[in-house]
């Protein structure tokens, strides 16, 4: 008999359960599956209604984030192996309201990244005719980073911040947000100030740096906010001092 | 112009109270706290160490490390308040414990170093 | 509708504290929001190693309380002063001495491998490695200490 291995999978169905369960499965163990290749194991074979989110199976559509093992995890990158032998423990992401077995509800963090002006924004558009705004390596550098995010809020799940107040804006968002002001095109840095530099923006953070750790393209979330309270003050006390260069 | 917040102040006090403390309070507690009290090394005698403390330079070092280090003390400790204990309802009651035990040891502070011949 | 968004804009929800029973329909659908554990630190190392981290200010806030009853010694006059050299020496005070200096040390330590994060310091366009950073604060570390040692051993 083929090698198993087993997963316990949380189960939630609103419309029967009070509250949510853990269901056990065995599936067969092999060294080149990841995770959700499980899932989709015992979608396909054993159990029909299980539900999750899921899409590329590559890292970049963001979507398959759940709680492995207690860790937040994009579950296309990681591999049962790591965990052999079991057993897998698979959760919906933390600190998000559940709809249904693995799957979350988003739309606070939906709201959220849009809260922080997610675009460029420019005091006056410059005509057509004068061609599209141009931007050197360099100053493509200093936001590229913050860039990467795909949205799938490993970081959120990682942060225990976001999960005792859940109106801090949150690591992904900050990030975002930062990734605009950098942008050598953007001059919607002020406006985003006036938005983050909120109690509930960025200083709710205490730089517990779990969003970091946890990022799957490297964006350090942690960072972005530090460097955020960093221009905040010096922005503070600058206006202290030259109160008649404040707009 | 909105009113102007007060956490970019505090921050940047809890910031710079961070960089005093790391750089300064070792070097300090192990000479007064450890060394000196459990003879590794001969404290200075007591003329020395009051001369040196009370010039003006020393004086305003020590007023700065003190104050910087409770404001670091002030906002890290309100916060670990709130994250570790989930006490956020006692919002009002911490603040004014934190901050306000920071500007009363900065006032300490202040009227002993000043007195200080 | 309007529920909903209050929901999603984080009003919080008490497991199963909608109603005695479940209530879901499909246009008012019931989910589980799980509560935080007021210990929720407690049960991981890395979580654990932050509180401890923010701890280390209740060390910071001793060290001056202890500081300001040594400068009150001082100007009190030679017996106040040895009265707190002989405190010093007890068991108790070298035992939070001894504990302070552990904590203050780790202090020490996160806050400079923490800082290049917040400060992002570019020399031609490149962004200097942390290192570099973390680094060079070791190295000021290093110098104002034997400073300040030296200074007060001189005396």
């Amino acid at each position: 008999m083929a090698e198993t291995i087993k997963l316990e999978v949380t189960r939630y169905a609103p419309e029967r359960h009070q509250a949510p369960t853990s269901q056990s499965f065995e599936v067969p163990y092999r060294k080149d599956w990841v995770v959700l290749d499980a899932l989709n194991y015992i979608k396909d074979n054993l159990d029909g209604s299980l539900s999750y989110r899921w899409s590329c199976r590559m890292g970049i559509c963001g979507s398959c984030g759940m709680m492995v093992n207690g860790e937040p995890k994009l579950t296309c990158a990681t591999f049962l192996s790591k965990y052999a032998p079991g057993p897998v423990r698979v959760e919906p992401l933390r600190y998000f309201p559940v709809v249904r077995d693995l799957i979350i509800e988003m739309t606070d963090f939906m709201a959220k990244l849009r809260s922080v002006k997610p675009w460029i924004i420019r005091e006056e558009e410059k005509p057509l005719s004068e061609g599209e705004y141009l931007q050197t390596p360099e100053q493509l550098d200093t936001y590229k980073q913050f860039s990467m995010c795909i949205n799938c809020m490993l970081c959120y799940a990682a942060c225990p911040v976001y999960g005792l107040d859940p109106l801090f804006s949150g690591p992904a968002a900050i990030a975002l947000a930062q990734r605009y002001n950098l942008d050598s095109r953007d001059q919607g840095a002020e406006e985003r100030m006036g938005i983050l530099s909120q109690h509930a923006g960025i200083w709710g953070c205490t730089f517990v740096g779990e969003c970091t750790r946890v990022c799957p393209k490297h964006v350090d979330p942690a960072g972005a906010i530090q460097q955020y309270k960093l221009t905040a003050a010096k922005e503070w006390f600058k206006s202290l001092l030259m109160p008649w260069g404040a707009k | 112009m909105a009113k102007k917040p007060i956490e970019p102040f505090l921050w940047g006090l809890f910031s710079a109270g961070g960089v005093v403390a790391a750089l300064l309070i070792p070097v300090h507690l192990f000479l007064f706290g450890l060394a000196f009290p459990l003879g590794w090394l001969t404290p200075p005698g007591y003329e020395s160490l009051r001369a040196l403390a009370s010039h003006p330079l020393a004086r305003i070092y020590l007023f700065v490390l003190c104050s910087f280090s409770l404001f670091h003390w002030a906002h890290r400790f309100r916060y670990t308040l709130y994250d570790g204990l989930q006490i956020k309802h006692l919002n009002e009651v911490i603040t004014v414990f934190c901050y306000g035990g920071a500007l009363a040891g900065t006032a300490a502070a202040g009227y002993l170093l000043w007195g200080l011949r | 509708m309007v529920q909903i968004a209050a929901d999603a804009l984080g009003c919080q929800v008490k497991p199963g504290g909608l109603s005695g029973t479940p209530s879901h329909t499909a246009y008012h659908p019931r989910w589980y929001r799980e509560r935080v554990s007021t210990y929720w630190w407690l049960w991981k190392w890395r979580y654990l190693k932050f509180v401890l981290r923010e701890l280390s200010s209740v060390p910071v806030a001793y060290f001056v309380t202890l500081t300001l009853v040594q400068v009150h010694a001082l100007s009190d006059g030679p017996q106040a002063y040895a009265d707190f050299q002989r405190w010093m020496t007890h068991p108790v005070f070298l035992t939070l001495n001894a504990i302070s200096f552990l904590f203050v040390l780790f202090h020490t330590v996160t806050w400079f491998n923490l800082a290049p994060r917040a400060i992002v310091v570019r020399l031609r366009g490149k962004r200097v490695p942390e290192f570099l950073i973390a680094g060079s604060n070791y190295a000021a570390w290093l110098v104002i200490s034997a400073a300040v040692a030296w200074l007060i051993l001189r005396s």
